[in-house]
């Protein structure tokens, strides 16, 4: 364990050593505050539109559906474009510079490697999620957003993040450029959000399967506040598959040489 | 300490080393020689347990490199090619890394890392970070980072390559300090490193051990031929024709030529010690000798014949008899 916690703090580390840390956080800080502003004023102007219509009491506007979900939806369109960025290098640059042959030739296995860098890219993802907390806490200023619904929407993304920083892991891991694994990456991602348009052209059991193939579709329950076990286990399982096949890559990288 | 049994890597249908089989014993310093892609690194990478062979066994420390890697490795140090340092760490938050991830004692990580910046005198670059540092002073983080576990075997891949000459031999000293405590194997091409730092020399070519042996023992055994040097006063006759009778003598080529004295190698059979004949055929010809001595092959001439595919052929008893046997 000992081992897992100082690769993953050294990952941690490498991303605020180079730009790419500001550069992620700081876009996506950007980009989350105007998807913040733009669905607050929408909100904001469609409230006052019922107030004027004196629809209240039961039909008033509700905050997290309104306001919270469909901005934290739009998180997720977020990860898909920034998280390459993140695990781009993992791989790649320690196989490009050579570094591979510290971590490979020291007492530690490949699993605990792995697990090292895919906790140190969680937590650069935790700390991008603990940026868009704070404009959720503004909202408390002017209103009563229930916390429940909350929290198990930042568990969605946390899991959806996972899945996309796991993936991103693999596919670092099969090239040594950087800019490769990131487009590689990229594309997957952009793949696995748009497979259900498709879906609904090939009958309702290819339907079904695209939907269940997006990463993305798998986090509405958890937006509504509900947790169906069905998604943690698809989340957790995709996790895991997407470390196994990365450890599978390292290794017979090792056997070819 | 290690032990490599009919190790043999191939890529594909390359094969990159073919049955290598040597030991090396505690405290020892086994030079691994060869030209470029004779499979020096190939082999050190799998002693360090970075790539698995395709046969063959490989024991460092008392394990299996292959099916107790983790304790193996925990035994190992190793300094690759490029010394493989993170550019954005400094000096010593890259050693403090290195010490974590090779299990030194959290009470000890600091001294740890004190010592061996010490010892490979990077310390004057502590807070620097890795990727401003000159070739040599990478090299020795790099060094220090190997020496990081105190491991019992040290391998180093070109531990001097791209290395200014007064870094070179500081180096090679420190090498040389660290042998009683560790066994080391060190890659090299350059041959004079090998004569001065090294107990013992493995020379490998394309994959093939073609000898295991001290540098003394190369110099001395390995000649196809005895060449003998001898200097002569002929005064106006011709040495040459009456050293060429001398049964054994193969050739005498003049050497050099000064004021009536002439030098010449005289090549002779192999095992076959032609110096009394020489010696009298010149003394009763009653020109004046004036040196006799034995030219050894430089340990440049033993490496280029034993890895040149044509000279290698022509002494082959010699080059044979070499081949340690497992």
């Amino acid at each position: 364990m000992g081992n897992v916690i100082a690769i993953a703090q050294k990952e941690l580390k490498s991303y605020f050593a180079s730009p790419i840390a500001y550069i992620v956080i700081g876009l996506w800080a950007l980009l989350y505050g105007y998807f913040f502003v733009a669905i607050l004023s929408f909100f904001v102007r469609q409230s006052m539109g019922m107030n004027q219509f004196g629809m209240q009491g039961p039909q008033a506007m509700n905050v997290n559906q309104q306001l919270i979900r469909p901005l934290l939806q739009n998180v997720t369109i977020l990860i898909l474009f920034l998280m390459p960025m993140v695990t781009m290098r993992t791989y790649a640059e320690e196989k490009r510079s050579g570094t591979i042959e510290l971590l490979l030739t020291a007492p530690v296995t490949d699993f605990q490697i792995i697990m090292g860098k895919f906790l140190g890219a969680l937590s650069l993802y935790v700390i991008m999620l603990a940026v868009t907390m704070i404009h959720i806490g503004f909202l408390y200023f002017g209103g009563r957003p229930e916390w429940k619904p909350i929290v198990t929407a930042y568990l969605g993304l946390l899991l959806l993040g996972g899945c996309f920083i796991s993936l991103g892991l693999l596919i670092s891991s099969l090239t040594s450029n950087q800019i490769v694994a990131g487009m590689v990456t990229f594309a997957v991602f952009l793949l696995l959000w748009v497979i259900t348009w498709v879906g609904s052209f090939g009958g309702p059991t290819f339907d079904k399967l695209t939907t269940y193939l997006s990463i993305i579709d798998h986090w509405d329950d958890f937006g509504k506040g509900v947790i169906d076990t069905t998604h943690v286990i698809y989340y957790l399982s995709f996790i895991t598959f997407g470390l196994f096949l990365t450890a599978k890559s390292v290794d017979s990288e090792r056997w070819r040489g | 300490m290690i032990e490599v049994q009919h190790l043999t890597k191939r890529y594909g249908r390359v094969t990159a080393v073919d049955d290598v089989s040597f030991r090396v014993e505690r405290g020892e310093i086994l030079g691994f020689l060869g030209p470029n892609g004779a499979g020096k690194t190939t082999t050190m990478r799998i002693l360090t347990g970075y790539m698995p062979a395709t046969e063959g066994k490989a024991i460092v420390a008392g394990f299996d490199v292959f099916d107790q890697p983790i304790e193996a490795k925990r035994r190992t140090g190793y300094l690759p090619e490029t010394p493989p340092l993170y550019p954005d760490m400094s000096v010593i938050e890259y050693l403090t890394f290195v010490s974590k991830i090779k299990r030194v004692p959290a009470a000890d990580r600091r001294q740890r890392v004190q010592q061996v910046m010490q010892k490979t005198r990077i310390d004057d670059v502590a807070n620097r970070l890795c990727s401003k540092l000159s070739k040599g002073y990478r090299q020795r983080v790099g060094l220090a980072q190997a020496l990081i576990h105190n491991p019992d075997v040290l391998i180093l891949d070109e531990p001097t390559a791209g290395l200014d000459p007064k870094q070179i031999i500081e180096t090679r000293q420190l090498i040389k300090q660290l042998a009683g405590d560790h066994t080391i194997i060190l890659s090299t091409h350059i041959l004079p490193e090998v004569s001065q730092t090294c107990q013992r020399v493995v020379i490998i070519n394309k994959g093939h051990v073609v000898a295991v042996d001290t540098p003394d023992n190369l110099t001395s055994r390995l000649r196809g031929s005895e060449t003998m040097y001898v200097q002569v006063d002929a005064s106006g006759g011709d040495a040459s024709t009456s050293l060429t009778g001398i049964p054994g003598v193969l050739r005498v080529v003049e050497a050099d030529r000064k004021d009536g004295v002439v030098g010449y190698e005289v090549e002779s059979e192999h095992g076959r010690d032609v110096r009394r004949d020489l010696a009298r055929a010149v003394v009763s010809s009653g020109w004046g000798l004036l040196e006799l001595r034995p030219l050894r092959m430089s340990l440049e001439e033993i490496f280029l014949s034993l890895t040149t595919e044509d000279l290698a052929t022509a002494p082959p008893a010699a080059a044979e008899g070499e081949v340690v046997n497992g």
